[in-house]
């Protein structure tokens, strides 16, 4: 009756579809949940787009400067709204206490990141989509307008997406719910660092280094250049995929170690605070 | 072993000396047991006897602190992905996803276990559990028997050689509860699968098992057949032999003695 897969590395595309399938069935059953996809990004975006706006009429170097607000705004989501649909996707088995099952089942570790990385960028693209032909619309402000850049940039923030939601699920797995608040806040340490609406030389000549070992922040570097000085740094994607590499491998050997320990402590049989 | 199967050379269930201690507290400690293929064996004891932490050691779910465990002739946790595919799990403990219809709940679940001919089998597990005019309702608004046989439909859906039951009745209604143990009789039998049934319900312990392990504090109390358990402690309901083993009484019978 079944199909015998032997390996513990074997990674086998129908259970990741099976996964994917059972986030889209959710979805689809849910109508506030896909409200909430979309309606934060819009907000966002349309709050700072009319504050760029009023600063661009007031101001000589922001009329040079046109829509890097509002590129920072929607770049930001891909990396909030990228880290969170990973996150949510997998409390979603928390709070349905259906982790257990899943770690019973012949469900790899790898199989179920995968499908959460592949559900993330479903999510993203129900919540971001309409919101940048809003920007389009109420702006004049078109994101694609960036061509292979944005590629270049959605790329690097989605691994570094990728890589903090894997680490969050892990301490999810390994503390329980009480960690839940991280999937939602741990975005936001980055977000001063990462320089979304400032040069990085805004920050103290001491605080630059450490907002240069963040990913993102090469690529919010990189959208100010192409924005305002219209030159594509191709140095910067190089270096923000390197540093993603290591955040990525980091993060999924933090969750392969906290899966472990959580195994080892009981962690998968209680998955309450 | 299961008939439709290639025979496994070792015991469904091999449980050596095993050892689980959460911080200094030992939730298990050294037991030790085989399970025959086929059988149905009851896992009895009380509250904290650590009957829900050898289950889940078993599935691969907890890391034992020491000892040996083989499920299929595979190590476990190491080796879990060799068999999990021919194992599955049922409690009312943890549950099946609620927002998602019973047959959508069956899909993911038959496509995670790599169930083949999944449309028949669904239909054929609704036909068995009584779930056919339920398979396109959300989980999360059944009854609560109505739950337990989508978990029970869950739990068969790869039609496993190795079952494990952690209180499947708990919470049921007493017609609900008999329904559920003559089903999971009927699958033993058919199937020729080998069942673990950790349970509080003497009653269900009683009908379903051929072998009874009694554990108290992490250990194995006793272990026999309920009926030489019932000759050897001088009681006539498996109840009476698990109060005086949860209360340290001891033997009863002269026999015995």
């Amino acid at each position: 009756m079944t199909s015998a897969v032997e390996s513990a590395y074997a990674i086998s595309p129908r259970r990741i579809g099976a996964m994917m399938l059972r986030y889209w069935y959710l979805l689809r059953s849910s109508w506030p949940r896909l409200l909430d996809l979309v309606y934060w990004p819009t907000v966002q975006m349309v709050t700072w787009g009319f504050l760029q706006y009023y600063i661009a009429n007031n101001a000589g170097f922001f009329a040079r400067a046109g829509g890097t607000f509002i590129g920072a705004v929607l770049l930001w989501d891909i990396l909030f709204r990228g880290q969170l649909g990973f996150s949510i996707s997998f409390l979603e088995e928390m709070w349905s206490r259906n982790i257990s099952n899943l770690m019973m089942s012949p469900l790899r570790p790898a199989e179920f990141i995968i499908a959460l990385m592949v559900m993330s960028v479903v999510r993203l693209s129900i919540g971001a989509v309409p919101v940048t032909f809003l920007a389009i619309a109420f702006f004049g402000f078109n994101l694609y307008g960036l061509g292979f850049a944005l590629v270049a940039f959605f790329f690097n923030l989605m691994l570094t997406s990728w890589a903090i939601g894997i680490f969050v699920s892990g301490l999810i797995l390994r503390n329980g719910m009480g960690a839940e608040n991280l999937a939602w806040s741990i975005m936001f340490l980055l977000m001063p660092l990462a320089c979304v609406y400032y040069p990085v030389a805004t920050l103290p000549f001491w605080l630059q280094p450490v907002a240069w070992a963040l990913p993102p922040t090469y690529v919010f570097e990189g959208m100010r250049a192409l924005l305002i000085d219209k030159v594509f740094r191709p140095d910067l994607m190089f270096d923000a995929l390197a540093l993603n590499a290591v955040l990525f491998a980091i993060g999924v050997f933090a969750f392969l170690k906290l899966l472990q320990s959580a195994r080892r402590h009981g962690a998968l049989m209680q998955t309450g605070e | 072993m299961c008939a439709m199967l290639a025979p496994t050379p070792s015991p469904p269930i091999e449980v050596d000396r095993l050892v689980k201690i959460y911080k200094t507290v030992p939730a298990v400690d050294g037991i030790s047991f085989t399970l025959k293929a086929g059988s149905v064996t009851g896992l009895l004891g009380g509250n904290g006897a650590g009957k829900t932490t050898t289950i889940a050691t078993i599935m691969g779910l907890v890391l034992p602190t020491s000892g040996r465990v083989a499920v299929l002739g595979a190590e476990m946790p190491k080796e879990r992905y060799r068999v999990l595919h021919r194992m599955n799990f049922e409690s009312p403990y943890v549950e099946v996803p609620m927002r998602l219809t019973v047959r959508q709940n069956l899909k993911v679940f038959g496509m995670l276990y790599g169930v083949e001919h999944l449309r028949e089998r669904i239909a054929e597990l609704a036909r068995q559990l009584d779930l056919t005019d339920l398979l396109d309702r959300p989980t999360g608004r059944l009854s609560a028997g109505q739950k337990t046989r989508v978990a029970l439909a869950k739990a068969l859906i790869n039609n496993p050689d190795v079952l494990l039951l952690d209180e499947p009745t708990a919470s049921l209604d007493p017609d609900t509860a008999d329904w559920v143990r003559g089903h999971l009789a009927s699958y033993c039998r058919d199937r020729h699968a080998t069942v673990l049934l950790a349970s509080h319900n003497m009653n269900e312990v009683e009908r379903l098992c051929e072998r009874v392990i009694i554990m108290k504090r992490g250990r194995i109390e006793d272990d026999d057949s309920p009926a030489k358990l019932l000759a050897r402690y001088g009681r006539s309901t498996l109840e009476e032999v698990f109060l005086d083993v949860a209360r340290g009484e001891g033997i009863h019978s002269e026999a015995a003695q």
